[in-house]
């Protein structure tokens, strides 16, 4: 029996108690000596021109140490390119307090530093700009036919396939066919924790930043570039975040600012933004989606065709999937997505919790639900009949797929059969109208190169680090569980360091790989390490394990051992004793496998059944029950990849029925920018949750089989929702979020 | 926010007399709206005299037979007293339909009578607004005014009164204690909060310096038939699109008296005292609902994002008012009532 296999168990989370003690320090709580205070000050105009900056009013205040604007920021990195980050988009970074031109509202306009938070914040609200207004344009509806294909796009990626087949006159000449269009509003990220940086500046001109970041190395390099400053002077740091969901995939301004603060002043400086300037930078983009489906009389997909539009910023090409996944999640030979940007005066958007595929799946499932109703067909059956035994976008088979066990678990667990289609035709005993939906989608499983290094000291303690990032997601815990099971030790003698560009170098947490990327390195690693550790015992006197190779022995429950006979083993303790080392350490990476992953397509999928119950006099709706069934590989730990799902599902009950971000489009500014005003749900929105892994084995995505569970959870609930609003009320809506308005 | 001075006042007089004293002074209660309000730089009082001390925390019965709330009990204790949930269960339905526990215990009762709206732009500065600055225009008209009111606005302002509790206060018809430089003084609930007329920046009827000192419940208190129904974008700790506070009295099906006050629909709780006539002596049936609901909106006007309003407003008086003659309120429907 082994006490040191802890992958797929529901481990507690490790960074648990220094969260709920408060012992785990966020970006604004590093209370480093000397601090002052840095308030944005953000522009009420979308457009136009600043054309006076009054700082000497405010510069007179007490306290008051600078005012930092386009009329006195130093020269800095000229070319575009040293703005860039590496998840940017196509175009050119928006560059702080750069120049004169405003290109959004809520731009960032000025930052006062203070030697006080009251006194910056204070002054920031004296500090007079004059502005010369240009006319603007924020609303998608007006840029209809001004759409174009964006020709460059971020990391990441993908066009949408060439046609195939022949869609329109499949369209055209299919027994039973559906076409409308979906739209959602814009959406902001809104993390509990507000950005924030706490830049401390050292004697010798070195700078360490304390940064809200998902990516440490990404801030290091935009940091470097932009000030000029070489890498060792320059540390990123993020231990802790208080939620991300992509918003800190991108260097923020705020880091910019405290950092140009910081230099400038020769002090330490922290930038903490509001909760309004928190809908300031980046955004699920406004998306309008247009789908014609066609079925045969057999209830096969004749024709699918699947055309995106979403808004982008005036200077950067931000780009999504949004329709590809439509290639590939039903077997159909005619299909035609597009896929198109329109500028506006806004922000660019940014990568929100499964970006594209998020919205992508609003689209496509609503429409297969209506084609399922236009058919004639219960929608799972019909998407049964339509399952994709191969990716057709790529041609290539899927490396592993279990979505028809999802469909069939998840259906059993939640009892679809009961289902009557009809519209209206359930209730419950109040007399409530009841709905049941089904939706799902299909997210991508990929890896990126990541180091890591482990060090291993004679007490037994290993300490594995990597700079990745954790939003909350659990990297810690699923880290420490797999370099734990490596060399066989118990959870507690292990301890796992992330967020530091002190570390090896990982990828920024994103795109749901960072279980593949940086689990495989610390696999390698502590592999590594193990190798160095066997020989080591080999040198024992006496040693059982003399003469073996590594894969004739196992680390478990503390020992190395023979993997042919358990009792020839030694225990890892004694082996760092008789070494006389203090420490042995060691350091590896991990890449894909590209020769053996080339002939597969990765994908991890999900099916999500829905309730909800719907007070038709009202318009209120309430989602009383989900059941979520995952494919995605390998779980390394039941309880935090629950806890993903769960998230996501709350999430989707937002989109679904109340989350979005209002624009003023005389003003071009977001109304809603708070916390009271932009809803999302509250736990007494939130009924009965269901998550259900259907295991697969995979060897081709990586080592340890994973498929990154963080956003895969989110696809389709929002669909799901909707479309049991429809099978509840007969009603079928078309621009999420479903509110009381839309169901009059 | 900007810097102030601040005094805890310990008697009612050194309260006013405080406040009087300095040009540019307010009471705080809980502090719940008024803070908020300074960081947005909405408010800029350079002056705060707290309340928090006064001894106008207790809630007691009245010689009358009414109950007196003291201005600076919290939302949380008027709502959870032994009287209140006996007797006007009404009152601490609509009081645990808003917020939070946790804003809840913080709010007074004071506070909760002067917050003020939540219109997306008076908390803007970015954008005019007439109540914020009189004369700069208001936004809400033509832009986005999904929250905003459909009885009684002028063309200055169609902002609304945001509380819940002064709801079910307009149905219950207390009088409001006030104390100030010119004396003490009462004012029937009624006339308390005013509608935006050409002065959209004064919410109410308060004189400059008068502070809160009680609310006087009547005697009346309606606790067999009534109904706080609250409908909003979430099932809890989002501000009311419409709410409907329902009384009845009843002799069999026969309905002797009534109450109905509407919030989320006016710039001030929006009791209709014709409606209310209108009811009495009518039976409590579906036909009378409508007919009643259909007179209080009347006159209701939408303003775009927010016509949606006058049909879920007519909805919802039927359903409160039905909710109230089968006396099915403490039976709550857990989705629409989840707060408590
Ligand atoms: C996120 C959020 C959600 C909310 N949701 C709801 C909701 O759903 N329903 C609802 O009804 N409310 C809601 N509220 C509002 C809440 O009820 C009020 O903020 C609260 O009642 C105000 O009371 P307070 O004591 O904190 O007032 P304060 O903020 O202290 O003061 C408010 C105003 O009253 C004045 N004042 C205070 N006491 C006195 C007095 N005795 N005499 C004269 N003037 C006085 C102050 O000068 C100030 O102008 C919400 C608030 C927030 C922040
Ligand atoms: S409705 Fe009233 S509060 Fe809102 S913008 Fe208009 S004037 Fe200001």
């Amino acid at each position: 029996m082994s006490t040191t296999n802890h992958i797929g168990k529901p481990t507690s989370r490790v960074d648990g108690p220094a969260k709920v003690t408060g012992a785990a320090r966020y970006s604004a709580e590093y209370n480093v000596p000397g601090l002052t205070y840095g308030w944005v000050v953000s522009s009420p105009i979308a457009k136009g021109k600043i054309t006076r900056v009054h700082a000497d009013e405010v510069l007179a205040l007490p306290g008051v140490l600078q005012v930092f604007s386009h009329e006195n920021v130093p020269s800095l990195a000229w070319f575009d390119r040293s703005y860039k980050d590496d998840v940017a988009p196509g175009g050119s970074p928006f560059r702080p307090l750069h120049d004169n031109e405003v290109k959004f509202s809520q731009q960032p306009v000025a930052l006062v530093v203070a030697e006080s938070l009251e006194v910056a914040r204070y002054a920031a609200s004296l500090l007079r700009l004059e502005y010369e207004e240009d006319k603007h344009e924020t609303d998608l509806e007006t840029k209809r036919d001004e759409g174009f294909e964006p020709g460059r796009g971020k990391t990441g990626w993908m066009p949408p396939p060439p046609p195939r087949g022949n869609p329109d006159k499949a369209w055209e000449e299919a027994p039973h066919r559906m076409e409308a269009e979906y739209v959602h509003g814009a959406q902001h990220h809104n993390p509990m924790e507000l950005f924030a940086t706490t830049a401390e500046y050292h004697a010798d001109g070195k700078i360490t930043a304390y940064d809200k970041t998902q990516g440490v190395y990404n801030v290091q390099q935009y940091l470097t570039k932009i000030f000029g400053l070489k890498k060792d002077d320059c540390r990123v740091v993020n231990e802790y975040m208080g939620g991300g969901f992509g918003a800190g995939l991108r260097p923020q301004y705020q880091v910019f600012l405290a950092v140009l603060a910081a230099l400038e002043l020769k002090r330490s400086v922290r930038v903490t933004l509001t909760r309004q300037q928190m809908f300031s930078f980046g955004h699920r983009p406004h998306t309008l989606q247009y789908l014609k489906l066609g079925t045969n009389a057999d209830g096969t997909l004749a024709a699918l065709q699947h055309h995106a539009l979403h808004e982008t910023s005036q200077f950067e090409d931000y780009t999504e999937n949004v329709v590809n996944w439509s290639g590939m999640l039903y077997q159909c030979d005619n299909v035609k997505l597009g896929y198109q940007l329109a500028k506006l005066d806004v922000y660019t958007p940014l990568d929100m919790r499964a970006p594209g595929a998020a919205t992508g799946s609003i689209g496509l499932e609503i429409a297969m639900d209506e084609m399922a109703y236009a058919a004639g067909l219960d929608p799972l059956e019909f998407r049964l009949r339509n399952y994709a035994e191969q990716d057709q976008n790529l041609k290539k088979p899927f490396s592993s797929k279990k979505l028809r066990d999802c469909y069939h678990q998840g259906a059993a667990r939640f009892g679809w059969e009961k289902r009557t289609q009809a519209p209206r035709s359930m209730r419950d005993d109040a007399g409530k109208l009841i709905g049941w939906g089904i939706g799902g989608g299909v997210w991508d499983a990929t890896q990126q190169k990541s180091a890591a290094k482990a060090s291993i000291t004679a007490d037994g303690h290993l300490t594995v680090s990597s700079a990745a990032g954790e939003n909350g997601t659990g990297t810690y815990t699923i880290m420490t569980q797999i370099a734990a099971e490596t060399l066989g030790l118990p959870i507690e003698a292990v301890t796992f360091k992330l967020g530091d560009t002190d570390l090896p170098e990982a990828p920024v947490q994103g795109g749901s790989w960072t279980a593949a990327s940086v689990g495989t390195a610390v696999k390698n690693t502590c592999e590594a390490l193990g190798e160095k550790l066997l020989k080591l015992a080999q040198k024992m006197e006496g040693s059982p394990l003399k003469g073996a190779k590594l894969e004739d022995v196992e680390f478990v429950n503390g020992q190395i051992r023979l993997r042919t006979d358990a009792s020839q083993a030694v225990v890892l303790r004694d082996v760092l004793q008789a070494s006389g080392e203090t420490k042995v350490e060691a350091d590896s990476s991990a890449m894909p496998d590209m020769l053996k992953q080339q002939p597969y397509s990765m994908h991890s999928h999900n099916v999500v059944f829905a309730e909800v119950k719907v007070d038709e006099e009202l318009g209120t709706v309430h989602v009383t029950r989900v059941v979520n069934a995952v494919a995605a590989g390998h779980i390394l730990n039941l309880k935090t990849a629950r806890s993903q799902v769960l998230g996501s599902m709350v999430w989707g009950i937002s989109a679904a029925l109340m989350e979005e971000t209002v624009m003023d489009h005389k003003f071009g500014r977001y109304m809603n920018h708070n916390y009271a005003e932009y809803h999302v749900p509250v736990n007494a929105d939130i009924h009965d949750l269901d998550v259900l892994f259907v295991e697969e084995e995979d060897d081709i995505v990586n080592p340890l089989g994973v498929k990154g569970i963080g956003e895969v959870g989110l696809l389709g609930v929002a669909a799901a929702i909707a479309n049991a609003v429809y099978h509840a009320t007969g009603k079928r809506v078309r621009d999420l979020p479903i509110m009381i308005d839309k169901l009059l | 926010m900007n810097p102030f001075t601040y005094h805890r006042a310990t008697a009612v007089d050194d309260a006013v007399r405080d406040k009087a004293g300095h040009s540019n002074a307010a009471y705080i209660g809980g502090g719940t709206n008024l803070i908020d309000l300074m960081k947005e730089n909405v408010e800029r009082p350079t002056h705060l005299v707290s309340v928090g001390k006064l001894p106008l925390a207790a809630i007691e019965n009245l010689p009358d037979g009414g109950l007196r709330l003291g201005a600076t009990a919290t939302n949380a204790d008027t709502a959870w007293n032994d009287e209140v949930k006996s007797r006007y269960p009404l009152l601490n339905q609509a009081i645990l339909a808003g917020a939070s526990p946790q804003l809840r215990n913080m709010a007074t009762n004071g506070g909760n009578l002067l917050q003020r709206t939540r219109c997306y732009y008076f908390y803007d500065l970015a954008t005019p607004c007439n109540k914020r600055e009189p004369g700069s225009g208001c936004s809400a008209i033509g832009g986005y005014n999904r929250i905003h009111a459909i009885l009684g606005t002028s063309e200055a302002c169609i902002a609304t009164h945001p509380s819940d509790m002064c709801v079910a206060l307009a149905a219950l018809a207390p009088t409001v204690r006030v104390s100030g430089p010119g004396g003490e003084r009462s004012i029937a609930f009624e006339e308390f909060h005013r509608l935006p007329g050409d002065q959209p920046e004064k919410d109410n009827t308060l004189e400059p310096g008068e502070l809160i000192v009680s609310l006087d419940l009547p005697a009346k208190s309606f606790e067999k038939n009534f109904s706080y129904l609250k409908l909003r974008d979430r099932s809890s700790y989002a501000f009311a699109l419409i709410s409907v506070a329902a009384a009845l009295e009843l002799e069999g099906n026969t309905i002797t008296d009534a109450r109905l006050a509407l919030g989320g629909v006016a710039h001030k709780p929006w009791r209709d005292q014709e409606a209310e006539n209108m009811l009495k002596g009518q039976p409590a049936t579906a036909e009378t609902f409508a007919r009643v609901a259909a007179k209080v909106l009347e006159n209701a006007q939408g303003q775009g994002s927010n016509n949606f309003k006058i049909e879920l407003a007519r909805r919802a008086i039927v359903r409160a008012l039905r909710q109230a003659a089968e006396g099915s309120q403490t039976a709550s429907d857990v989705f629409l009532n989840s707060n408590p």
